[in-house]
């Protein structure tokens, strides 16, 4: 007797990738698209027992410096906009190439090339997520958002939000609003 | 950068503007895969058929026959195993109770059909380039709402 079978090659691999990383306790976070986040610093030897064990599956871990380096300037970045209360705006560039130890220019061509934006929009992205998740929990209204992320006035804010978006903050929230009570009934 | 293609589904009964969409998408750098259905019954189809591989972004016309954009939106919300397609409604009208009720839906972009290709071409770009960066920097798809 013959059976066909079915499969979802998506579904096939992050099942085996989430059970290898369970077992090699490692935390981890599959972002599909063939990206895994480890979210911890992986020793070399660990990293080897994963990729041999991936590989009986026709899995392999691309390391590349590059995808690396963008990495980084990712989490630089966003721990910038998270933990700080204040942003260094005016000085991001010199910090980030003092950081990571390379020219500006270079940092900022490698981050295009790689991520289909730029550093400068990738910073506004940020921001604006920050600022939604504080609009979203409603403990803050919008001159305090604006504050708390650098913004010079609320007006400024509200300008870069409506740019980034296309809806005003407050268009924002009124439809988050709503689409809570939709789903609550 | 070596890359999986990004898989697109576009529900258009107007073959022009199905056709003017998929020639935008060769012009932009991001690598992509294009296909398209004619109705929301065929969309729907197309989404429920195992055979076919979820699509990461939807674009949907609100005004299509046999079953409406509308329609199709609450439909994919409710579905667990599709909930989570990026969705674009991709309208000739934009009036701005459509455009709040497709958002309260769950739609994640808004776009008006541009009236030239140079700016489809731009928009397009805008939207992939945005929703890459949903899929790759960790961003909170919930609060996921555009509007060009």
């Amino acid at each position: 007797m013959k059976y066909y079978i079915k499969y979802d090659i998506n579904v096939s691999c992050k099942k085996i990738i989430q059970d290898h990383m369970t077992r090699l306790q490692l935390k981890h976070l599959y972002l599909g698209l063939g990206l895994l986040e480890i979210e911890e610093v992986i020793s070399d030897e660990k990293l080897t027992q994963l990729n041999s064990e991936l590989s009986l599956y026709g899995i392999e871990i691309v390391e590349n410096s590059k995808s690396q380096l963008v990495q980084k300037i990712k989490e630089i970045i966003i721990d910038m906009v998270y933990k700080e209360e204040k942003l260094p705006v005016s000085k991001i560039s010199a910090y980030l190439a003092d950081k990571l130890n390379h020219s500006y220019g270079y940092i900022s061509n490698l981050f295009s090339e790689l991520t289909f934006t730029s550093i400068e929009n990738f910073i506004i992205l940020q921001k604006i997520e920050r600022a939604k998740q504080l609009i979203t929990t409603n403990e803050f209204n919008f001159t305090e958002i604006s504050f708390k992320l650098n913004y010079s006035s609320v007006a400024h804010f509200s300008t870069q939000f409506k740019n980034a978006t296309g809806l005003t903050p407050s268009a924002f929230q009124r439809i988050i609003k709503k689409r809570q009570d939709n789903l609550l009934g | 950068m070596n890359q999986h293609p990004i898989r697109i589904l576009l529900a258009d009964d107007d073959e022009d503007d199905v056709f003017f969409f998929k020639d935008a998408f060769l012009e932009i750098k991001i690598k992509t895969e294009v296909n398209s259905v004619k109705d929301g019954v065929a969309l729907m189809e197309y989404l429920n058929s195992p055979n076919d591989p979820i699509p990461h972004v939807l674009f949907l016309d609100l005004n299509m026959p046999k079953k409406n954009g509308i329609d199709c939106l609450k439909e994919i919300k409710q579905n667990v195993r599709l909930k989570d397609i990026a969705i674009v409604i991709y309208s000739t009208s934009a009036s701005d109770e459509d455009i709040e009720e497709t958002f309260v839906q769950g739609a994640n972009v808004y776009l008006k059909k541009p009236s030239n290709f140079n700016t489809l071409k731009k928009v397009l770009s805008q939207v992939i380039s945005i929703n890459w960066q949903y899929q790759t920097s960790g961003l909170n798809r919930d609060n996921f709402l555009l509007q060009l």
